[in-house]
């Protein structure tokens, strides 16, 4: 089986071809192998992607990735806009959890100003990003639940993220495109009350949860289907740069959180869950548990809010009050130079990392002295855990593309920025 | 913060030690380190960074580049960042590569994650990595004329009209490619441009 | 002459009694699944309707009601969409063959129907009726076999997509369709050997009797293992619950039936919701006594006491209804090997080794 050409390039600038592999000696003579797409449409496949496998039967011998179905241009339209205005644009990055895509650019950027968010700014920022892990697990762990058949368990999911949508949009004001991170702190206050509607809000998802929990996690029928599917031991996984759930599946401890600790995540007190074999199992159990672990994060969080403001004082990052820019000058020329020509950090790189849904999402920003990034990269853990799929799926049936796909949880906005 | 910058003296010094001879620059910017090499010897630095067992830079976090157009000798640069599960250090590794030869080792033979991550440098900015088993574009078509993350390529380019794939379409339709409908502007010397992102008007 | 006249209105009590149980299925998955969901279904079609025409507002209190319950998204909105929508053929592919496959896969279900008897015997105005259209000895070989021939409808419903996606759904519901047909073959044997007769009518009679003058001898206390695997091998057949996979929607894009719209496509719908129903009707008859209530003995052959069996009988299947209903929202689905081993290296041995104990039993008892 020669594995590098199955999909010969056709048309001398480059091209994938959909035709059978000719047959080859040592080919089993009785049967011929069959070239089938689970293509950029299909209900499976949460975002657009589209694999070519090659397939005997149920089994798949050899199988191609193909991203960019969802390319908008990221990259090259954050050289175009001020930092703070790219805050949109990450929102769409990974969709499921906005939040924390939001606070790593404003993160970068503050490591790049080398300036810190007041506490309070911190612990906000804790909150809603831990609050937005729990949707983007739940949004994985339901929709995979829903491709295996336990339908029921989607919906129990989906109602759990309703509610704790419910308390991000009483903060930022949307479910999705939140936008509610600037550089140096944070859009807004949270809302009176919030922690009492959050206790409430949580204590009907930790009932979801136990639903679900008793629902799949010991049901023999889904052990099976994830159970010993596209295992990857440790080595493999960090050979394949895979971080987050994906990697500490396969029993290695590495969470951005506790290892480079930003965004005062060092004061609270939560666990990693490890998994032991790298199977769909262990990252299904570790992100079903980051879950618990999130939601005790956000209430150590709430309990322990300091006063203070939630933007950075200095007038040349942050807004400076409006009666400020209406009563004195300095306030106008503030306020106007921050609008027109936007925040302006000194020349020079840097990278910074937060620990997203999906794993490490990275920025690599390149500044250049002006109001604009020079260029500016996104680490997406998901689109370089695509590269490990095909790893996983040689040798795997049809049937076990679902689950393991599932599980990578590939976000399409994020893999093809 | 403090474990961490202690060990970047540590780092540093191990480096210098081990693949000294390679490094042409360090800098301590922010908090992190980060070390330039000739694209000739990238392959060796990157080997000695992954199988030291001081450095023991397990993970590829990522493989990226910028595009400094005329503002240096060489115009692209890329850079690489690595992680040290054991240690929890990080090291960014800078590349600069000139224009006429854009081609670099390929660190697939490392770690495999490189592999989808120098298809996208290849894709964006047409620097080669020889070495790799599949460069070929990842998240544009093939059929796409031009590296878009390249600064002479327009913010708002157009591309030629590509045949339908597939070989049940004739391909009579292939003669009407026409790479030159996409504009590639032409360069604005780096005194003109203001703030540096002056090749790209809106 | 007058049997004539019975035989039609048996004719019509079946049918609509096939599909009524059918289209009550597909209600109660809506809004079975809807409650089990922790949501509500669909309740819209028909709960606002306002008339002011004088003979129609009586009504109106008892059409908002069945609205409110989704009956009238069910039964009449989901027919009229489907009646009404294009009829499209893929490209490349016989037309006869595209037509004529869900007619092989929902007729047979619909013919098994006839050989089962829904109430007991009873004379009225004089003359014997009995409840069973199609009075064959064989009943119960009859069933099997239409169970084997529904095969071909799901394997050139798959041929005629024209597509890949369609091919593998079939080919995969033709083989769990087949092997599943054995170990149901199998507990049909052993319920044999116990009540000594193919005949379903003669079977539920039988079940009447006493086992040691303390329980009726039903089915489910001859043959607890026979109701298991049945169960088991019922919804396999039926490609339910957690053996849906050849129409696995997130896999294959809802497998063997892609290419069907309109009409073919609520065959198919219906045809399986009459299966469910029948394997309801099946464990009902053979394991539950049929009409029966337990140590109940209402008198023979009178007419209202035909009406209360029957009603006793709609009940279980109702019930079993539900239950695989319930079933099938609970569990995640099967993998293709998995399935093929739970058919052919758990379920026919089980079978197997229950028949001879059943065997040897009755040779000894």
């Amino acid at each position: 089986m020669n594995q590098g050409k199955l999909l010969e390039v056709d048309f001398g600038i480059g091209g994938i071809t959909t035709q059978a592999r000719p047959r080859e000696m040592g080919d089993d003579l009785h049967s011929e192998s069959m070239i089938v797409n689970l293509g950029p449409a299909h209900p499976a496949t949460h975002g657009t992607i589209r694999i070519v496998a090659e397939i005997s039967g149920e089994k798949i011998l050899d199988a191609d990735v193909d991203v960019g179905y969802l390319h908008r241009g990221f990259e090259k339209m954050c050289e175009t806009v001020d930092y703070n205005q790219v805050m949109p644009y990450t929102d769409r990055l990974n969709y499921v959890s906005p939040i924390i895509n939001n606070f790593g650019w404003c993160l970068t950027i503050e490591k790049l100003l080398e300036i810190e968010a007041p506490k309070r700014a911190q612990y906000i920022r804790v909150i809603l990003s831990e609050i937005s892990r729990v949707c983007d697990h739940l949004t994985c762990l339901g929709a995979s639940a829903m491709e295996l058949g336990a339908f029921t368990v989607m919906l129990y999911m989906m109602e759990a993220r309703e509610l704790l949508w419910d308390l991000l949009e009483e903060v930022t004001g949307a479910r999705l495109t939140v936008s509610f991170g600037r550089v140096g702190g944070v859009k807004e206050d949270l809302t009176e009350g919030f922690g009492a509607r959050m206790a409430g809000a949580f204590k009907q998802v930790r009932e979801h949860l136990v639903n679900c929990d008793r629902l799949l996690t010991r049901n023999r029928i889904f052990i099976e289907r994830m159970c010993d599917i596209a295992i990857l031991t440790a080595e493999e996984a960090t050979s394949f740069s895979l971080t987050g759930p994906m990697l500490r599946g396969s029993g290695v401890n590495y969470d951005v959180r506790k290892a480079f600790p930003y965004s005062s995540y060092d004061e609270f007190d939560f666990e990693v869950p490890l998994g032991s074999k790298g199977d769909n199992y262990d990252r299904f159990l570790v992100r079903f548990h980051e879950m618990e672990q999130s939601l005790r994060i956000c209430e150590q969080a709430i309990a322990r809010l300091p006063e203070g403001p939630i933007i950075v004082d200095d007038p040349h990052i942050a807004l400076v009050p409006k009666d400020e820019v209406y009563n004195s000058i300095d306030g106008m020329i503030n306020h106007f130079e921050l609008v027109m020509y936007g925040v302006k950090p000194p020349k020079g790189s840097v990278y910074n990392a937060v620990e997203g849904g999906n794993g490490e999402l990275g920025y690599y920003v390149v500044s250049d002295g002006s109001g604009k990034p020079y260029r500016a990269h996104v680490r997406a853990p998901s689109f370089i855990h695509m590269g490990s799929m095909r790893k996983m799926l040689l040798g795997a049936n049809i049937s076990d593309l679902i689950p393991t796909f599932g599980m990578i949880n590939m976000i399409g906005g994020e893999c093809d920025r | 913060m403090a474990a961490a910058s202690r060990s970047i003296e540590e780092l540093s010094g191990v480096l210098s030690e081990t693949c000294g001879n390679y490094i042409v620059d360090s800098a301590r910017e922010r908090g992190d380190l980060i070390i330039t090499v000739l694209p000739k010897d990238i392959s060796a630095v990157l080997h000695a960074c992954k199988q030291n067992p001081q450095l023991g830079f397990n993970l590829l976090v990522d493989i990226t580049a910028v595009d400094w157009m005329d503002q240096r000798k060489e115009r692209f640069e890329v850079v690489y960042q690595l992680l040290s599960i054991p240690n929890r250090s990080r090291l960014t590794i800078k590349v600069p590569v000139s224009e006429d030869s854009p081609e670099v080792a390929s660190a697939t033979s490392l770690w495999s994650g490189a592999s989808f991550l120098e298809r996208e440098v290849w894709d964006m900015f047409g620097i080669r990595f020889s070495g790799h088993p599949d460069l070929r574009r990842i998240l544009m078509y093939e059929e796409f004329v031009g590296h878009p993350l390249r600064k002479d390529y327009p913010v708002q380019g157009k591309q030629p009209r590509i045949p339908l794939r597939g070989p049940e379409v004739e391909n009579t339709a292939r003669r009407m490619i026409r790479p030159d409908l996409v504009t590639i502007r032409p360069r604005v010397a780096a005194s003109d441009a203001s703030g540096g992102t002056g090749v790209l008007k809106r | 002459m007058f049997e004539l006249l019975v035989l039609l209105i048996k004719v019509i009590v079946v049918m609509n009694l096939a599909l009524v149980l059918g289209s009550l299925c597909t209600w109660l998955e809506r809004k079975g699944s809807a409650l089990i969901q922790d949501r509500v279904g669909a309740n819209r079609a028909g709960a606002f309707i306002e008339s002011d025409k004088w003979y129609v507002k009586p009504a109106l209190p008892v059409v908002r009601m069945m609205g409110w319950l989704g009956f009238i998204n069910t039964f009449v909105c989901d027919s009229v969409k489907g009646l009404w929508k294009e009829d499209f053929v893929p490209a490349g592919t016989s037309k006869f063959l595209h037509a004529v496959a869900p007619i092989i896969a929902v007729l047979p279900i619909m013919l098994a129907f006839a050989v089962l008897p829904l109430a007991p015997n009873f004379t009225l105005f004089g003359y014997n009726i009995h409840p069973r259209l199609a009075p064959i000895d064989a009943g119960l070989l009859f069933v099997l076999a239409m169970g084997s021939v529904a095969v071909y409808g799901v394997a050139i419903a798959g041929w005629t997509g024209n597509n890949k996606f369609s091919l593998l759904g079939a080919l995969r519901a033709a083989a769990q369709m087949i092997s599943y047909e054995l170990p149901m073959g199998l507990v049909f044997v052993a319920l044999i050997v116990v009540y000594g007769t193919l005949d379903v009518y003669t079977i539920v009679e039988e079940q009447g009797k006493m086992l040691w003058g303390v329980v009726p001898q039903w089915g489910i206390v001859m043959q607890p293992v026979g109701f298991v695997v049945l169960l088991l091998a019922g919804m396999a057949e039926t490609k339910r619950g957690p053996f849906d996979l050849p129409e696995a929607e997130s896999e294959l894009a809802a497998g063997y039936f892609t290419e069907y719209s309109g009409m073919k496509f609520l065959l198919f719908w219906l045809g399986e919701f009459c299966e469910i129903a029948l394997f309801g009707l099946l464990l009902a008859l053979l394991f539950f006594g049929g009409w029966q209530i337990p140590w109940v003995r209402l008198p023979e052959g009178v007419w209202w006491a035909a009406l209360v069996g029957h009603l006793v009988l709609m009940t279980k299947v109702v019930f079993f209804c539900v239950l695989q209903i319930v079933i099938r929202w609970t569990l995640p689905r099967f993998r293709y090997d998995q399935l093929m081993n739970l058919g052919w290296k758990m379920l026919l041995p089980v079978s197997l080794a229950n028949l001879a104990i059943t065997a040897i039993m009755k040779v000894l008892l």
